[in-house]
């Protein structure tokens, strides 16, 4: 065979490729080169075998398939040669990675060349091996190394260690086993070995604590001399970086004095002196004592405390972060981050240096200074940082705007000082970057603005305001209608002026027409034209002068080709024009939403406040979970973030819970939605069902549904607390020792159906006693007469009572005998409920109840479970 | 009356639930071992020139060829685009990636969250000096037409992602040694091909 025939040499064939012009080209030539290889390789060619080889590394390097060359690097590495095994060794590392089964057929070569008497062949062989060694290698080869431990040739030997390093990374049983002779290296003179030796050290104390006690006991002072002596060694040509003598091994062994101070007082002592000397003494002109002070901070920092070091370490991290160099300030904001824990104080001072680190133009900086501001913030500077922010909203890249929202509305949310701040910060943001905005964030926004009674008109004039300079934001767009629908009039007639306001005058018809812009922006989605839809109804009978303009952009949206449009659009319609009596009713303004059972959730610790403030879940890196985030996680898997509207048979059935004056659509404001889902996961929960009359249509399973991404979290409140809802009131522990103390009802007697009344609910303020019958025919049924009596001295107004069960009851309410109750029992509502047990004579009733009313105009809710009903019901 | 089977349902979905919850807790598992037995220092190495072209790669932790191009691909789109201004260190994917540019090449290495960056761009400078020592003032075509060359250096600077050597003379005593190890053993061939040309002549 003519050995010329398999083709050009490698530097040929670099330049043919070179050559080509265009990637059609290129592959024409790789595809001809490839089956010159495959050729070789069939004919067993053993001449050019390392020279085809090079050539495939080539081409794997630009993005070609090489499998085929995989065997060829065995075959290579199993020849005698030396230049024959480093091309094989090469090619072993570059096409193959350690999850390729021909991988296992390489570990008897290596065994061989691990005892090769070529101490150049061994370094091949370690240096493989170190590069792609499996668990199973590891386990097969670990002897050999141990052994090339104590190798006279030190470049074997510090190979050996790094090797050692794979390996019980890959077995951490096989750490005991390399103690002994990792020690024995710190004690050698050669930098490579010492500096390779502590790192298998390091290593070797994070896996196993047998070692990491050992390494304490018997290393630590030899380690602090040798620091002490390579700190103040001579100028030494071989290792000189900018004047300092191996700056590698200096850091390494700080990073190992590291792991062994940590957490003990005494090693952390022998080691001060020598920290000190370090920290003051290096230069910090060049990267490379930059780079030995970071290491030294991050020590000072992570070993037991030593006031007097810390100062040093937080000056230095000063200093780094006034460097003009964006390393130094990117690594200072890095370390500063970590030191917040141990000094907050100190972190503080620099807030000024860091908040201009915010604006750079850097992203990589910017993310670290955001970070950092994050955790910098509190109830004392939050006023002040939270301006510098919002100023640089206004200016930051579209790019940044998204994480520096999310970082503003959650300090925003959890530091505001008053409601007032709050709402104005808010607006802000929404205005600038409103489409960055998460949902739960203005959920919360409409929440808090419900409730400052107070602030209602200075809201809506304010959100008027800010919708003629930015309609282009979405959810600025959202909370605006949402605010008109609810406070238009008090826009129209300026109620609640705060001295601070500029008086406006907006007509009926300017308020009309900020809705109508809003619903007929083609960027505008189905939640917000929805939410205008229902703001338009609320109109239609506040502002009587532009009821036909309403309907008429109503009457536009009969058409609409979505379905929830226009099904609103209809129904809406039709209570225009048909129920003219009831439609003033219908559209009273919102209850105020319930802010204690939103807080209560935000301050819960958990993931509901993760998601109110949008916080920690959304940054993670690369799934590595902080402690609170992967539970959002779990119940979140099938749901998403978008904000689909949930269909009204929900949002229906989830009113009625609330005890909302019922709008014949579904509100569509997210926030009392939310809330409102948390107690009927709990109910879900309890099993008690959902409630009666609609259970069969519309249970919702919120767990397994995705329609709300709110959802999941508030029913993991649930599942951690179960006395939520006993949270929201006030009285609620009083309330439960009441339940509690209830004895189990006396037996039923058993002749015939009459049972005793029970005193179903007793507060201080309220007693509810049911009273039954059961028609003989029909035993599975039972009326029940519910009679409610006030206890205190004051008036309840729009007294609502509400019942729910678990799903074998049936439960049909009938109305109320009236929804005022006098003062100090002077009076009394009974209303009827009946009850249909499909499990009779199994299953005793069980109800949880609700009574919300009001107390001189204020709102208050009492809840309770009633299980002492009589048996046999 | 209510006869249909809502028991049953209940069963399911908490069944449902069940699975999610292993489902999740077996997925932490995977993270937590993934965090755990995340490698060695440096996780690879990639020099890419200007143009976005590869002219060297070093993988130390476990990629896929697929995952390999992804990252290579996302990675000279992030780093090729920044100003010479900008810091040394892009965050991606929980990493951090260290690059510096020397002529028309990027030096980039990725690390772990918690490393020394500093330290990292000494070790390249460290490298590119050991480079130019050997080639004699390096240029980029050096690396493309002795990139085994340039694999072999690494390979005695890095192990596993680890340093294993400081000095710049030893590496370079090293290479030469296994340089001359290579050219005798070739001129041993070609005098024997010689003499057996010689002896079948």
């Amino acid at each position: 065979m003519n050995p010329f025939s398999s083709g050009t040499r490698l530097r040929d064939m670099i330049r043919a490729i070179r050559a080509c012009k265009t990637a059609a080209e290129e592959r024409a030539v790789v595809r001809k080169e490839c089956a010159a290889i495959r050729a070789a390789i069939n004919e067993n060619d053993n001449d050019y075998r390392h020279r085809n080889l090079a050539k495939l590394m080539f081409i794997h390097m630009l993005g070609y398939p090489t499998h085929f060359g995989q065997m060829e690097c065995l075959k290579l590495i199993a020849s005698p040669g030396f230049p024959e095994k480093r091309i094989g060794y090469l090619g072993l590392m570059l096409l193959l990675d350690e999850r390729q089964e021909v991988l296992m057929l390489v570990t008897n070569s290596l065994k061989q060349d691990l005892n090769h008497t070529n101490q150049y062949i061994v370094g091949l062989a370690l240096c493989a091996l170190g590069n792609i060694c499996s668990a199973e290698m590891a386990r097969d080869l670990a002897p050999e190394v141990e052994r090339l431990l104590q190798f006279r040739d030190p470049n074997i030997r510090k190979k050996a260690a790094l090797c050692s390093i794979r390996i019980i990374k890959k077995v951490p049983d096989l750490a005991e086993n390399f103690i002994n002779p990792a020690t024995s290296l710190l004690r050698e003179k050669h930098h490579g070995v010492l500096i390779t030796g502590v790192q298998l050290c390091t290593d070797l104390c994070k896996i196993s604590t047998e070692a990491l006690e050992h390494i304490r006991k018997k290393c630590t002072d030899g380690l602090v001399r040798t620091l002490k002596d390579l700190a103040n060694s001579p100028y030494s040509p071989e290792y000189d970086i900018a004047g300092i003598t191996d700056p590698f091994l200096h850091i390494r062994l700080l990073k190992l004095l590291r792991v062994l101070g940590e957490g003990d007082a005494d090693a952390s002592d022998s080691m001060n002196d020598i920290l000190a000397q370090v920290a003051t003494k290096t230069e910090s002109n060049k990267v490379a004592g930059n780079a030995i002070l970071y290491e030294c901070v991050q020590t000072i920092m992570s070993i037991e405390d030593n006031g007097g070091l810390r100062v040093l370490a937080i000056n230095i991290l000063g200093r780094f972060l006034s460097n003009r160099d964006n390393n130094i300030r990117y690594v200072a904001l890095n370390m500063l981050m970590k030191a917040v824990t141990a000094d907050g104080q100190a972190v503080q001072r620099h807030r000024a240096t860091i908040l201009e680190c915010v604006k750079d133009s850097d992203a990589s900086i910017r993310k670290r200074a955001l970070e950092l501001v994050y955790v910098l913030v509190n109830e004392t500077n939050v006023k002040p940082l939270v301006k510098e922010l919002i100023d640089y909203l206004e200016v930051s890249d579209l790019d940044f705007k998204g994480d520096l929202t999310a970082k503003i509305c959650s300090i925003v949310a959890k530091f505001s000082p008053e409601k007032i701040w709050y709402i104005d910060q808010m607006l802000k943001v929404l205005s600038e970057a409103g489409n960055f905005v998460k949902d739960e964030v203005w959920y919360a926004l409409i929440v808090v603005i419900s409730n400052a009674s107070e602030l209602h008109g200075y809201t809506v004039r304010a959100l008027y305001r800010a919708f003629q300079m930015s309609a282009e934001q979405e959810i600025l767009v959202r909370v605006t209608v949402w605010c008109i629908g609810e406070y238009g009039d008090m826009l129209v007639n300026n109620v609640g002026m705060l001295d601070i306001e500029d008086p406006i005058t907006v007509t009926e018809s300017d308020a009309v027409d900020v809705v109508e812009i809003a619903i007929k922006r083609h960027a505008s989605d189905l939640t917000t034209k929805a939410m205008a839809l229902v703001a338009l109804l609320k109109h239609s009978s506040r502002f009587p002068s532009c009821s036909e303009r309403i309907k008429e952009i109503i009457v536009q949206f009969k058409g609409s080709f979505v379905l929830e449009l226009q099904q609103r659009a209809i129904e809406f319609n039709s209570i225009i024009t048909k129920h003219q009596n009831i439609r003033s009713t219908l559209v009273e303004r919102m209850p105020v939403l319930d802010e204690a059972t939103f807080i209560g959730r935000r301050d819960g610790s958990l993931p509901g406040a993760a998601s109110t403030t949008t916080a920690p879940s959304v940054s993670l890196p690369n799934g590595v979970a902080k402690p609170v985030a992967p539970l959002v996680d779990l119940l979140d898997l099938s749901a998403d973030d978008t904000p689909a509207p949930s269909s009204s048979g929900g949002g229906d059935l989830l009113q009625d819970l609330l005890g909302v004056d019922l709008s014949p659509a579904t509100q569509q404001s997210g926030a009392g939605q939310a809330s409102k889902s948390g107690n009927d996961v709990l109910l879900d929960l309890l099993s008690i069902g959902s409630p009666s009359i609609q259970s069969s249509s519309s249970t919702v399973d919120i767990l397994s549904s995705n329609s709300n991404n709110k959802a999941p979290v508030s029913s993991l409140d649930d599942l951690s607390s179960l006395a939520l809802s006993t949270k929201t009131t006030s009285n609620a522990a009083s309330m439960m020792d009441l339940l509690d103390g209830f004895a189990p009802s006396p037996p039923a007697e058993n002749n015939g159906p009459v049972y005793p009344s029970i005193n179903a609910f007793e507060s201080s303020s309220l007693r509810l006693t049911f009273n039954f019958s059961k028609q003989p025919e029909n035993p599975q049924t039972t009326v029940i007469q519910a009679t409610f009596v006030n206890l205190s001295s004051n008036t309840y107004t729009d007294f609502v009572f509400q019942a729910a069960v678990p799903k074998f009851l049936q439960l049909h309410l009938d109305p109320a005998s009236s929804n005022t109750l006098p003062a100090a029992g002077n009076g009394s509502i009974t209303q009827n409920l009946k009850i249909n047990n499909s499990q009779h004579g199994k299953k005793s009733l069980v109800m949880r109840i609700r009574i919300a009313y009001k107390i001189n105009g204020k709102d208050t809710l009492e809840e309770g479970q009633v299980n002492n009903f009589p048996r046999g019901l | 009356m209510i006869t249909k089977p809502v028991g049953v349902v209940c069963r399911k979905t908490l069944v449902n639930r069940v699975t999610r919850l292993w489902l999740w807790l077996w997925l932490q598992l995977q993270l937590q071992l993934r965090a755990l037995i995340r490698f060695e220092m440096i996780q690879f190495v990639l020099l890419i020139s200007r143009q976005g072209k590869v002219r060297l790669t070093k993988w130390y932790s476990p990629y896929s060829q697929k995952e390999r191009s992804k990252v290579i691909r996302e990675l000279s789109g992030m780093i090729l685009s920044r100003a010479p201004k900008q810091c040394n260190f892009v965050e991606w994917r929980g990493y951090k990636v260290v690059y510096k540019r020397y002529a028309s090449l990027f030096f980039c290495m990725c690390i772990d969250q918690d490393d020394n960056e500093l330290e990292v761009l000494e070790i390249i400078h460290h490298f590119v000096e050991i480079l130019d020592r050997y080639f004699g003032s390096v240029c980029e075509l050096d690396l493309i037409f002795n990139f085994h060359k340039a694999y072999y250096i690494l390979d005695e600077i890095l192990i596993a992602g680890e340093l294993q050597e400081s000095s710049k003379k030893t590496v370079a005593r090293l290479i030469a040694a296994q340089d001359s190890l290579v050219e005798t053993a070739k001129e041993e061939a070609s005098s024997l091909s010689t003499i057996i040309a010689q002896a079948t002549k």
